[in-house]
């Protein structure tokens, strides 16, 4: 009996290689777990029943183009949608042997922080289904957490993949941007698009990274890796230099659970042989998301100008002129947050505004680049909560949206630079997972697995939601 | 920073979307506060800061020039909501 709510995708791999279970013996075990979960969950919106690949199986955000499976980026907008081509982290996965368990939910075109704003229908946290998985990547982590994948793929512009690791208990890696390729990946905001892994350990987190990173022709924007990646094994953080950046950590509107915890962990961290020391990151924290909020919709006002109803997806019906056509179907095709993000996005690039808006924010962007790049010469790594709050119910926040961007307000700032970041799990506040974030100069994932590999062993978080575990039981 | 309804449906028409009244109304709320919030970004004095616009130090990537087999036709019009012959088909401009 296989347990998938335990199984990393390590252990899967050496059962596999072992021969003690076959790949479609260990594919049927996670499609008999989303057959028996996903209908609370609802983390997936397809699933692949005649899988490829005799690998440790995967499941992918929907807004990774998969060759003949329908991508809908959770909007109604590409509802049928088959690609005719594979994303290359999709074909890397392929190459690797990985079958592909299905694809998860997600806020539509990676907008929001909770995955309420699919057009299918929330994802549900496995810890507790009154409350959110986290966005935009929330079916993806889900997935993981729950025990319907041993680990997926999810994408972070600002947040998506750090965030939902952190509020399901999990563990998330968003890349240095340019690292990982983005070609087949719906397009957000391509300044800071970046597909990351999410997975149960730290060490499989490594290892799916292994798999995806590197330069690829189809994406000018990647870049080779600097050194190979390594899966971390020392327990000790010796000869660490740690920051914790006060604003990161005292920011407003950070829950005393969450401070409690991070704190724990900080603590744990000087135990295991770091030199921690506090430090400022003023205006990052202050205009960061701002900045965001600026960059990230107008990318995304002119990635969506795609969605005109002429090559794929919806064509809204009418016997109107091709810009009727145009302006009913984006209508009739977006849901409420992009169409929010296209306004603001197009006000803010329009004539007249854009210096003020969009040039204003991209000379703040190199004002946080700075910021991160002065600290990262005192200090390997700077840590903080991954984000604000545990958890939070369904419908808390989706009537006002920027109480729910501040999710992000945490992730934010170190992806303005590009740099990468790891959310482990840290501990517990009222019975829910808190997240714990690392963030290295580029191309450091080295680092950050290793720093959270060893504090990982030390803090001996469960990552198996205790009512799905006690459910199991029954 | 309050916008008018005027200008929610100047941006509306430069965004190729045709809202309903509802949505007229409520994002003219919405996008006020949002961008009260964004214009924050004002209160630096960034004159002598040069723009980012990509995190990475990569510039102009070259690769030879060699054809190489592209998407078929076929393929390109899989998706399309109405196709003609090797064509996409759309109502008049």
């Amino acid at each position: 009996m296989i347990d998938t709510l335990r199984l990393t995708a390590e252990d899967a791999a050496a059962l596999l290689e072992d021969g003690e279970v076959a790949a479609a013996e260990l594919h049927g075990a996670y499609l008999e777990a989303i057959r028996a979960r996903d209908e609370e969950l609802h983390a997936y919106l397809t699933t692949v029943d005649a899988p490829e690949g005799e690998g440790v199986p995967i499941a992918f955000k929907d807004v990774i183009s998969t060759r003949g499976i329908e991508t809908t980026a959770g909007s109604k907008i590409l509802a049928g949608y088959r690609p005719v081509f594979d994303a290359t982290v999709a074909k890397r996965c392929k190459q690797a042997g990985l079958p592909l368990l299905g694809k998860t939910n997600m806020d539509e075109f990676a907008m929001g922080s909770s995955t309420e704003n699919s057009a299918y229908g929330p994802t549900r946290n496995p810890w507790d289904p009154e409350r959110v998985p986290g966005g935009s990547s929330g079916g993806s982590a889900a997935a993981v957490a729950g025990g319907l994948a041993p680990w997926a793929l999810g994408s972070d512009t600002g947040g998506s993949v750090k965030q939902p690791a952190s509020l399901c208990g999990i563990v998330g890696l968003r890349p240095t941007y340019g690292t990982v390729s983005r070609y087949g990946i719906v397009a957000f905001a391509s300044s800071l698009d970046q597909v990351g892994p999410l997975t149960k350990t730290v060490r499989d987190c490594a290892r799916l990274y292994r798999i995806i990173a590197g330069r690829d022709a189809y994406d000018s924007t990647t870049v080779e890796l600097r050194e190979p990646v390594e899966i971390p094994a020392a327990e000790d953080l010796r000869g660490l230099r740690i920051g914790v950046p006060r604003e990161l950590n005292e920011v407003e509107g950070i829950e005393a659970g969450v401070t409690d915890a991070v704190r724990r962990a900080i603590d744990l961290c000087g135990g295991l042989g770091a030199e921690v020391a506090t430090c400022e990151l003023p205006r990052s924290v202050e205009y960061g998301l701002a900045c965001y909020y600026l960059v990230a919709p107008s990318e995304a006002s002119s990635n969506l100008a795609r969605y005109d109803g002429v090559r794929y997806g919806l064509r809204a019906e009418g016997n109107g002129a091709i810009r009727e056509m145009y302006e009913r179907t984006r209508d009739e095709g977006f849901g409420d947050e992009p169409k929010r993000r296209i306004m603001l996005g197009t006000y803010a690039l329009s004539a007249g505004y854009y210096e003020a808006f969009y040039g204003q924010a991209q000379k703040v962007r190199t004002v946080i680049a700075r910021e991160h790049a002065a600290l990262f010469e005192r200090f390997d790594v700077l840590v903080s909560p991954t984000s604000p709050t545990v958890a939070f119910r369904l419908g808390e926040k989706t009537e006002n949206p920027l109480a729910m961007y501040l999710s992000d307000v945490l992730t934010i700032p170190s992806n303005m630079a590009g740099l990468p970041g790891l959310s482990i799990p840290c501990g517990l506040s009222d019975g829910l997972p808190v997240g714990f974030q690392l963030i290295g100069p580029q191309f450091s994932e080295n680092t950050l697995f290793r720093a959270g590999h060893a504090l990982e062993r030390a803090l001996e978080f469960d990552f198996v939601p205790p009512r799905l575990a006690a459910k199991d039981r029954a | 920073m309050a916008i008018t309804r005027d200008e929610v449906l100047h941006v509306a028409r430069l965004a190729r979307l045709a809202l309903t009244d509802a949505e007229i109304e409520r994002l003219q709320g919405e996008l006020s506060a949002i961008l009260d919030a964004v214009g924050k970004v004002a209160e630096l004095d960034l004159s002598d800061v040069p723009p980012t616009s990509h995190p990475l130090d990569v510039v102009n990537v070259l690769g030879e020039d060699e054809p190489r087999p592209s998407l078929p036709v076929g393929d390109a019009l899989a998706n399309a909501p109405s196709r003609e012959g090797g064509f996409f088909r759309v109502p008049a401009a």
